[in-house]
């Protein structure tokens, strides 16, 4: 029979403590899931409405461009609508969030977003992939994104010594930066995935980002006549800012201290209560206030969508009190920080594993003391 | 003096039209200009086409008419044809299908659909309690071949039992009340009108209604003052809880040469069977129109046939299979992800039947329904669009 399964934090549950733990999530997803309805309905579509509205508002600000002020209150109306689109709308309606209301309009099989990346290579790269195999060494590519170390059990190569700079450029140009992420270029040597599919999967990406491009720097700018120049760099400033934040709120879900990383071995025969675990030890939330839960697409609330990812985002923060309670019970971490703590957190590690060693001592003081109960199964 | 449909500048202004779509699409991009105009007024969309709800009329105690402005793009129907109403219920859109009650010969474009609450009816009974002006609903297109052929035979039965006479009513308005308007063919039946010379081959009409009691006939008073302003419209209500349920042979004393009409008939299953059975006259001259029968309640884990409609595989399978097993070891090419219900890449649609959460044990499933096929097993008799 299997022990209980060792985590790096140490966290020792017994295997019935694990279940039970699980029990008492799926009685808290059951109970959201039953619950969802008029309201949620509203919320969704009247967001949907509010950010095509800002966005149309923007634009239309942008065509008075030649005054300072236009310029900038609809860059910035923008630059709100797409990370609404991008985060609270796009990434959850992909999720199968939004599927239970049964409107072909707002669903994941339909949904295709204002980014770069095509949203059937994104459902397949996040939803599949890294909601799946969350932080588990060689399978989630999401860990440093198949380009970074991130965890110190990733081994070091000097490629990583450049790491800073280019999660700086990264930060950037994150949009296109995943959309070639989702084609796993670095899967073809290996022979994983053929040539062929990646081709493929690179013209659907060319096809999309052409659109995109035409619309923000030609299309938009020509339209606006003499306001060409103050349009396109609106429209650029927009798309900038979006990445930088969607950047930031994106590498505080997994890779602040404390954050765990599991190996394959370790979770074999996953039960349902383990894979709980291994989701809620994986991911680290930032607090904060309805404002930010909104435009971080309430990936503020990363331990809850990573535990019940196609639960509509707008019940997260109702939950978010019950989970915390109920790992307090379990004595189990819960990561939670300020934006800017979580962030200098990824930003330290990122300095410091750029460089070679482990980086970290074994024992972490984010996770509370733990009674070790040996498992008697 | 009627101009040719399709004229130089039609052509040029359609495509004008076309190409300043096309051009929207690159600024609106990744979504479509429609997603915009829809956000403006729903009943713009072309690609959702949807209809307002602008009048409810109560019919009986259980019954209302929905007076609905369809949107832009609504195709008009055939007196007697059916369409897909979408309802938004607790923040889910449900589909049922109700006949049109009117005919498409209103001058003022509306169309009506008469909803009748039936027992347990989640669609119906919040339609009839619920509704009110202003709602939107989702539309499709008119459908069914229950319908009038043009021009219309001489000789007609309507044989017609409790909501059954929705599409008939529709049928009715358009031979008579709005017949007048009309030019040749379909619905002259204007000579009719009492103190007119009648024409040459007059329409002759048999209604044959039943109800529980007067106060049920959906359409009661509007029938009754037709069938007094017409002299070629005979109706005969029949009150089902005084004078028992109308058999076929009450038929043949009430209307002799009923089987040499040609007959439209809508009610209860029951009623259609005996009707057909009884039927000597042409097999193409009886048109029947069966409402979907309630849906029966699924069994949990008893499952059933699953029909793959597009590889045209058929397997037995049991309650507790996931369909996604189910199709693949058919050896359907079935898209698939996580297996555990979270990523939704194994959604595939419902053509008809229900299936079973294999999470929560809840039964659903509508046509139409995308639905994750990993985690759901038959629940009856399945088709799976793949």
């Amino acid at each position: 029979m299997p022990t209980t399964r060792s985590t790096p934090t140490a966290v020792m549950l017994t295997r019935a403590d694990v279940e039970e733990f699980g029990r008492e999530l799926d009685k808290i997803r059951d109970e959201v899931m039953a619950s969802r309805g008029e309201d949620d309905a509203r919320y969704i579509r009247g967001l949907i409405a509010t950010q095509r509205k800002l966005e149309m508002a923007g634009r239309v600000l942008l065509f008075a461009s030649w005054l300072p002020p236009a310029w900038a209150a609809g860059t910035a109306a923008l630059a709100v609508s797409k990370i609404l689109e991008n985060m609270e709308i796009g990434h959850n309606v992909l999720h199968g969030q939004w599927d239970w209301m049964r409107d072909p309009k707002i669903h994941s099989a339909t949904w295709e977003w204002d980014t770069a990346s095509p949203a059937d290579q994104w459902k397949h790269s996040h939803n599949l992939v890294h909601h799946t195999w969350t932080n588990v060494l060689g399978k989630d590519r999401d860990i440093g994104y198949s380009a970074m170390r991130v965890h110190p059990e990733q081994k070091w190569h000097p490629i990583y010594l450049a790491q800073p700079l280019y999660n700086a450029l990264l930060a950037l140009f994150f949009e296109y930066g995943i959309a070639i992420y989702d084609v796993e270029l670095e899967r073809i040597p290996t022979g994983d995935k053929s040539l062929k599919e990646a081709l493929g999967q690179l013209r659907a990406v060319a096809a999309k980002v052409r659109r995109q491009i035409i619309k923000d720097y030609v299309a938009f700018p020509l339209l606006a006549g003499p306001c060409f120049l103050p349009v396109l760099l609106g429209n650029l400033t927009a798309n900038l800012t979006r990445n930088v934040w969607a950047h930031t709120v994106i590498f505080c879900g997994h890779f602040p201290e404390g954050a765990e990383v599991f190996t394959e071995e370790q979770i074999q025969d996953e039960t349902r209560g383990q894979w709980y675990l291994r989701q809620l030890l994986g991911s680290c939330n930032i607090d904060g206030g309805p404002l930010l839960h909104l435009m971080s697409g309430n990936l503020s609330h990363q331990i809850e969508h990573h535990l019940f990812p196609d639960m509509p985002s707008n019940r997260y923060a109702e939950i978010a009190p019950r989970v915390r309670a109920l790992c307090e019970r379990f004595g189990l971490p819960y990561n939670s920080g300020s934006l800017a703590r979580q962030t200098a957190s990824v930003w330290k590690r990122i300095l410091r594993l750029s460089l070679p060693g482990p980086g970290r001592p074994r024992q972490k003081e984010t996770a509370p003391p733990v009674e070790e109960v040996q498992a008697a199964v | 003096m009627t101009a040719p449909s399709t004229t130089t500048s039609d052509i040029a202004s359609r495509w004008v039209r076309r190409r300043l779509a096309s051009a929207a699409r690159w600024l609106t991009t990744p979504v479509r200009p429609d997603d915009y105009l829809r956000l403006v007024n729903p009943l713009w969309s072309v690609e959702e086409l949807c209809g307002r709800v602008e009048a409810v009329r109560p019919e009986t105690a259980d019954a209302v008419t929905l007076v609905i402005r369809p949107g832009r793009g609504w195709v008009p129907h055939r007196p007697g044809q059916w369409v897909r109403i979408g309802v938004d219920i607790d923040g889910v859109r449900h589909w049922r299908t109700y006949s049109l009650s009117s005919t498409p010969r209103r001058p003022d474009g509306r169309i009506t659909i008469t909803v009748k609450a039936v027992p347990d009816g989640l669609v119906s009974g919040h339609l009839v309690r619920r509704a009110e002006p202003g709602m939107i609903i989702g539309l499709g297109r008119p459908e069914g071949e229950f319908v009038l052929p043009e021009p219309p035979p001489t000789r007609v039965l309507f044989l017609t039992a409790g909501s059954g006479i929705t599409p008939v009513m529709a049928m009715l308005d358009s031979l008579f009340a709005y017949g007048a308007a009309g030019s040749a063919g379909l619905g002259d039946a204007d000579g009719a009108r009492k103190g007119t010379a009648p024409r040459a081959k007059p329409l002759d009409v048999v209604l044959v209604h039943s109800a529980p009691t007067a106060e049920d006939v959906i359409f009661g008073r509007r029938l009754r003052e037709l069938a007094a302003e017409f002299s070629n419209l005979r109706l005969y209500e029949r009150h089902t809880r005084t004078d028992g349920r109308l058999k076929p042979t009450d038929l043949a004393d009430l209307c002799p040469d009923w089987t040499e009409r040609a007959a439209w008939v809508c009610g209860p299953a029951q009623m259609l069977d005996e009707i057909t059975a009884h039927w000597s006259g042409p097999v193409d001259q009886l048109h029947v129109e069966r409402f979907r029968p309630a849906r029966p309640a699924a069994v949990g884990g008893t499952g059933g046939l699953v029909r793959f409609t597009r590889s045209r595989r058929e397997v037995d399978a049991d309650g507790d299979t996931p369909l996604l097993t189910v199709g693949e070891e058919t050896g359907v090419l079935m898209p698939s992800g996580c297996r555990m219900g979270i990523c939704y890449g194994c959604l595939a649609r419902l053509s008809s039947g229900r299936v079973r959460d294999l999470r929560t044990g809840r039964i659903h499933g509508e046509e139409g329904d995308l639905i994750q096929t990993c985690v759901s097993a038959a629940a009856g008799p399945v088709e799976i669009e793949l």
